[in-house]
Formats: structure tokens, C-alpha cells, sequence
């Protein structure tokens, strides 16, 4: 979506200052940031994964939200299929 | 010969390449079409595939591309005269490295943002394919021993440069930190950011520090060259945003106030070059120039380094294709300037033919050290500031363009062996892997002595393995033109030159180092002759069914990803 709105001359060195700073390690931040969105499946699909969690009441709450991400997660794993009977991805 | 002169000579011809030539390339050989949508656009996804503004494209490019390695190829070279490394560099800017920085982005483009080694493999084959594999990993290793020895010996040379070398680093962490964890306006903390940095480089010209002479039986040298790999294997297992982020930032734009200055110094004060136009007087020991001047200015002319960053990284975020004559092209010309202004500040920043002659005693004895020294008299004769402070600030300069790239080198060279684990069936962990990086890259530098003299021997087989990269992008390049019935010419005349002085210069450093009975390099050297060998052989191959190849290029690839798109989705479905 871009603004019809004329930006002034200064945000717009702003913005190329930014993307000077941000845009060489932006593949390394989204892998970073994958690594733990990872992390914070296996704890919220612990107990599904017949991991003993001790939390489960807070993470079960959790589930509907990680449901997206659920197949790109497993595939990135290795496991071509869902290992959970309960979630037919693919 | 004024140097101002030759300033404006040089900074015209280039210009002009860019202004005539890349029109010609883009227009009648590249054929660049604005109606064709990127890989940024095509395959947009927010990390790597981002349509990205032109000039802040050209910002990463540049940045991304120079090293230390425009400065110190150019002033050893100076040591054959002035004149023949100005001539290589600007034509070698012109019609070497414009044409093959732009051609690796259009071949990118137009192959859905791959780089040259995944290239190699569509254009030359499996073989071309672990070639490229193997002149990486030789590449990498060389720049970070190498580098390492650069950086050493200007901080021995230059003490005054101890304190903003290793001060840039807290600078550089303070700006991660002010921008990660405080939020503050980075227009500002840039601001603030390069002002530390000279007042670093002030601070630093007040004290200088050196170490003893020997420390636990090692020189002085050998100390900073452990104690730099060991920053840079632990800066390269540092999370990026705490080191590496903010410090390529501050010297990217540490890198054009310097280009400014240097340039800017030389408009005021235009010294007289003192140094012969061709030098006569070689000291004993100098190979010949023929074919060394076209190995050891390896990034001034023509980098194979170049077409990896452009179609590694650039070619994902150009927004049009019509762009890539700015990116590719101009950000060989700003390699070039810089080259240019190394030549200048070693032939006219010193006195008189003499002290020139003193400091160019021997072969790689002037180098980067010279331009400090040199680049310092012409900004002092320039814009007033004292001497020392003057090469302060180009030592500084010149340490922290090599510094960024041996980081990344170290880091990179740790995905490689990585890599090559996971291909032997190994899972080397990040501190492991990186202790093999560091560990290799030590073994090469102190294999031929303990005071760390291989990592600046290894220089003139640094350009060559860089060259014979480059031979390998000009050569897909050529396939690509020639199987869409253009003239291939451009890239092919660049090539059979390259290849021709890489192969001449292998077999010239094989016998010297044969000579010297230097087993580490000379086994180096084989391979890459060998390698060399190996790319002639099958990109001409390879060319030669290119020739009859019917069909359109951009159509099969254009059916090939509809057939993989289809797939894909037939197995979602199922």
C-alpha cells in the first residue's frame, strides 16, 4: 500500500538511512526470528508431542494461534507428513 | 604530472564508461526491459526478494563490495609506475568490471534472483557446479589471512590507529544497543555514531599504543594477527544486531566520508606524482608486470568477488531491470574511484622521487602502509589537519574496510564448513565450525613462518582466485548472450583475457614458489591452476553447444518454474 501523501524530503533520508541499516541482515533476523517461533511451537505442541509440559493449561490456550504455522513447522523439521493425528495438515 | 590532472583524467573516463558504454550494454547487449517484473517483485516475500530504491541499493552493493582489497591491490602495483595501473584500473573499471558487475545481475535476474553458483549449474554443469564450490572456499580463505596481515601491519605501522580501531567496535556495539533496545532515532545516533568515531581517531592520535616486541616468544605481529581472528571468530558468532549490523553501518558511511575527504584533499592541494610514469628501477625481486599488474589489482579492475554480492543479494531487491546499470555498473565505478584515489595518494603523497623510491624498496613493501602515508600528506597538504592525524584517518579507514570483510569472510567461511560437514554426514556445531574456519585460515597464514608473512605471500593467488571467479561470471554470461543470438563479444574478450593472464600468472607463481621450495602455496597454487583449467575447458564447452542452441532461454526457464509452481501445488492439494 503507498501513501499519495507527499513525504517530506527528511523522512524520506530517514527511511533510505533505515533501510541502508536494516536491508543487508534481514535474512538473518527473519531466521533468527523463525529459530524461535520453532522453539515456541515445540513448548506450546509439547504435550502433543507426548512431552510432559507443566504448563499446559497456559499453552493450550495457545494452540488455535500456532495452527497456521503448524505444517511449515513440520516440514522444516524433516517430517514430510503431520506427526499428529489430531492436526492433518497436509 | 599533476594529480589532480589525472584525478580529473581518470574520474572522466569512468564516468564516460558509465554514461556511453553501460547505455550500449543495457540497451543493445543486456537488453534491460522495465516491462519485465523482477525476482523482487515476482518472488516479493520480505526478506530476500524486496524491491528496494535504486540509490540505497547502490549503498549496500558498494558497501557490501569494497574492501581493503581496491586499496592494497593498486599500491603494490603502483610499484611497475603510476601509469600502468591508472591505464588498468580505469579501462579495466570501463570494460572489465562494469560489464561483468552488470552482467551478473542481469544473468540473476533473468534466472529468478540465483547466484552464480547455482548459474554454474544451469549454464556449465554438475562440475561447474563443485568448481565454483571449491574457488569459494579458496577465495574465502585467502581474504581472511590475508586481511588479517593487512590489518596488522597497519596497526604496527600506525599505532596512532590502535585505539579507533578497537574503539570503533564499542562504538559500533553502543549504536546496536541505543538502536535495538532503546529505540533511538537512527538519523541521530548515526550522527552521533560517526562523531565518536573521529573523536576516537583524535583521541587516538594523542596515544598511540604498541605492543612489546615479543610476547610469549611471538613479534608483535603474530600477537595481532591471533588476537584478530580471535575477534573475528567471536564477532562472527555474536548475534548480528550487537556487532555486525551497526559496525558495517558506521564504516559504510565512515567509507564515503573518507572517499570525500581523500578526493576532496586532492582538489586543494593537487600534489605533483612523483613517482615515475613507468618505473624502470624495480627493486631486485619484482616478477615481472606482465601478468602480475592484472593479478594483484584484483578488485580496482575487475572482481569475481563483485559478481557474487550482485547476484547473491543485489538481484533479489532491484525493482526494475533498468536499475541494474546503476547498481551494477556505478557501484563498480565507486570500486574504481576508490582505486583510483589509492594511485594517487601512493605516487604523489610523498616529497620527492627519493622518499617514494624509500618507502617501494621491495615488492609488496609499499602497499597499504604507502597509502596511508601518502593519502596522509595529501589531506594534511589539503585540508590542513596535522600529519599524524591525517594518516589516522586513512589507516583507520583502511583497517576498518578490511576488518568488516574479514569478519564476513570468518562467517561465511563457518557456513562452508558447515556445509561440508552436513555433506560428510557431520553436524559441526557453530563454535566448532568456527574454530575450523579460524583455524584454517591461521594454518595458511603462519605456514610460512611464525611471523605471519604467508598471509601477505598468498596476495597475488588471492587475485587470482578472484579473477578466475570472475572468468566464471563472464563465462555464463557469454552462454546467456550467445543463446539469445546476441553478440557475446563484451563479455568474451574480458574473458579470454582474464583467463589468459590468470593462467600465465599461476604458472609464473608456481615456479617462484617452487623455487622457494613454499610446499603450502604451492599445493594452493596447483589447485587453483587446476581449477583454472578446469572452468576454460567446460565453459568453452559449454559455449560451443550454447551456439546451437535453439529455443528461448527466458521462455524454458518461464515454463520450468509453472511446472514447479504446478507441482507444488499438486502436493499441497493432496
Amino acid at each position: 500500500m503507498t501513501s499519495r501523501r507527499p513525504r517530506s524530503r527528511l523522512s524520506q533520508v530517514a527511511a533510505g538511512l533505515r533501510e541502508f541499516y536494516a536491508g543487508p541482515y534481514r535474512r538473518t533476523f527473519a531466521r533468527a526470528r523463525r529459530d524461535e517461533d520453532d522453539l515456541f511451537l515445540v513448548l506450546v505442541m509439547a504435550e502433543a508431542l507426548g512431552v510432559p509440559n507443566p504448563v499446559s493449561y497456559y499453552t493450550v490456550e495457545l494452540l488455535p494461534a500456532v495452527y497456521d504455522q503448524f505444517h511449515d513447522w513440520h516440514r522444516r523439521m524433516g517430517m514430510d507428513r503431520s506427526p499428529l493425528d489430531s492436526i492433518s495438515c497436509c | 604530472m599533476n594529480s589532480l590532472l589525472l584525478a580529473l583524467v581518470g574520474v572522466g573516463m569512468i564516468l564516460a564508461g558509465y554514461f556511453l558504454y553501460s547505455k550500449f550494454l543495457s540497451s543493445k547487449i543486456y537488453a534491460l526491459d522495465d516491462s519485465r517484473p523482477t525476482p523482487a517483485h515476482q518472488l516479493q516475500d520480505g526478506v530476500d526478494y524486496v524491491p528496494t530504491n535504486k540509490y540505497v541499493l547502490w549503498g549496500h552493493h558498494f558497501t557490501s563490495v569494497a574492501g581493503a582489497a581496491p586499496i592494497v591491490g593498486p599500491a603494490v602495483a603502483v610499484i611497475w609506475g603510476w601509469l600502468p595501473a591508472f591505464l588498468w584500473v580505469t579501462i579495466g573499471t570501463i570494460f572489465f568490471a562494469g560489464m561483468h558487475d552488470m552482467g551478473a545481475l542481469w544473468a540473476s535476474i533473468r534466472n529468478r534472483g540465483q547466484s552464480i553458483g547455482a548459474l554454474s549449474g544451469r549454464y556449465i554443469g554438475a562440475r561447474g557446479r563443485n568448481l565454483f564450490l571449491v574457488v569459494i572456499f579458496l577465495l574465502l580463505l585467502m581474504v581472511n589471512a590475508a586481511f588479517s596481515v593487512v590489518i596488522a601491519n597497519l596497526l604496527i605501522a600506525t599505532p596512532t590507529a590502535v585505539i579507533p580501531t578497537w574503539g570503533a567496535l564499542v562504538v559500533a556495539f553502543l549504536v546496536g544497543q541505543a538502536i535495538y533496545r532503546f529505540r533511538w532515532n537512527l538519523g541521530l545516533v548515526s550522527v552521533v555514531g560517526v562523531v565518536a568515531l573521529y573523536a576516537l581517531i583524535m583521541v587516538g592520535d594523542n596515544v598511540p599504543l604498541a605492543l612489546p616486541e615479543t610476547m610469549m616468544g611471538l613479534p608483535a605481529k603474530s600477537v595481532w594477527i591471533i588476537l584478530l581472528f580471535v575477534y573475528a571468530g567471536v564477532a562472527s558468532m555474536l548475534p548480528v544486531w550487537m556487532l555486525l549490523q551497526p559496525r558495517d553501518y558506521i564504516n559504510g558511511l565512515q567509507l564515503f566520508i573518507a572517499l570525500g575527504i581523500l578526493y576532496g584533499s586532492v582538489l586543494i592541494a593537487r600534489p605533483e606524482i612523483v613517482a615515475p610514469s613507468f618505473n624502470t628501477n624495480v627493486p631486485d625481486g619484482t616478477p615481472g608486470i606482465v601478468p602480475l599488474l592484472f593479478v594483484t589489482i584484483a578488485c580496482g579492475a575487475i572482481s569475481g568477488f563483485h559478481g557474487m554480492v550482485s547476484s547473491g543479494t543485489s538481484s533479489k531487491q532491484l525493482a526494475k531491470e533498468s536499475d541494474a546499470r546503476f547498481v551494477g555498473y556505478f557501484g563498480a565505478v565507486g570500486e574504481g574511484l576508490l582505486a583510483l584515489g589509492a594511485i594517487i595518494a601512493t605516487t604523489a603523497g610523498f616529497q620527492t622521487l627519493a622518499d617514494w623510491e624509500n618507502v617501494y624498496q621491495a615488492f609488496n613493501d609499499g602497499g597499504v602502509n604507502a597509502f596511508v602515508e601518502g593519502g596522509g600528506n595529501i589531506i594534511e597538504a589539503g585540508l590542513g589537519l596535522p600529519q599524524s592525524l591525517s594518516a589516522t584517518i586513512m589507516a583507520t579507514t583502511a583497517i576498518l574496510f578490511a576488518a568488516t570483510t574479514m569478519d564476513t569472510g570468518v562467517r561465511l567461511q563457518r557456513f562452508v564448513v558447515q556445509e561440508v560437514g552436513e555433506i560428510a554426514g557431520v553436524n559441526l556445531k557453530k563454535g566448532l565450525a568456527t574454530v575450523i574456519a579460524v583455524g584454517i585460515a591461521l594454518a595458511l597464514t603462519f605456514g610460512a613462518g611464525a611471523d605471519g608473512s604467508g598471509g601477505m605471500l598468498i596476495w597475488p593467488l588471492f587475485g587470482t582466485t578472484n579473477q578466475l571467479m570472475a572468468a566464471l561470471t563472464l563465462s555464463i554470461v557469454a552462454i546467456m548472450l550467445l543463446r539469445r543470438g546476441r553478440t557475446p563479444l563484451p563479455a568474451l574478450i574480458p574473458l579470454v583475457f582474464v583467463g589468459a593472464m590468470t593462467v600465465y600468472a599461476l604458472f609464473v607463481q608456481l615456479v617462484t614458489f617452487y623455487e622457494q621450495r613454499n610446499w603450502l602455496l604451492l599445493v594452493l597454487d596447483i589447485v587453483i591452476l587446476v581449477a583454472a583449467l578446469w572452468v576454460i575447458v567446460e565453459a568453452f564447452a559449454a559455449m560451443r553447444h550454447a551456439r546451437g542452441y535453439q529455443g528461448d532461454d527466458d521462455e524454458e526457464l518461464a515454463e520450468l518454474a509453472a511446472s514447479h509452481a504446478a507441482a507444488r501445488d499438486g502436493r499441497s492439494e493432496d
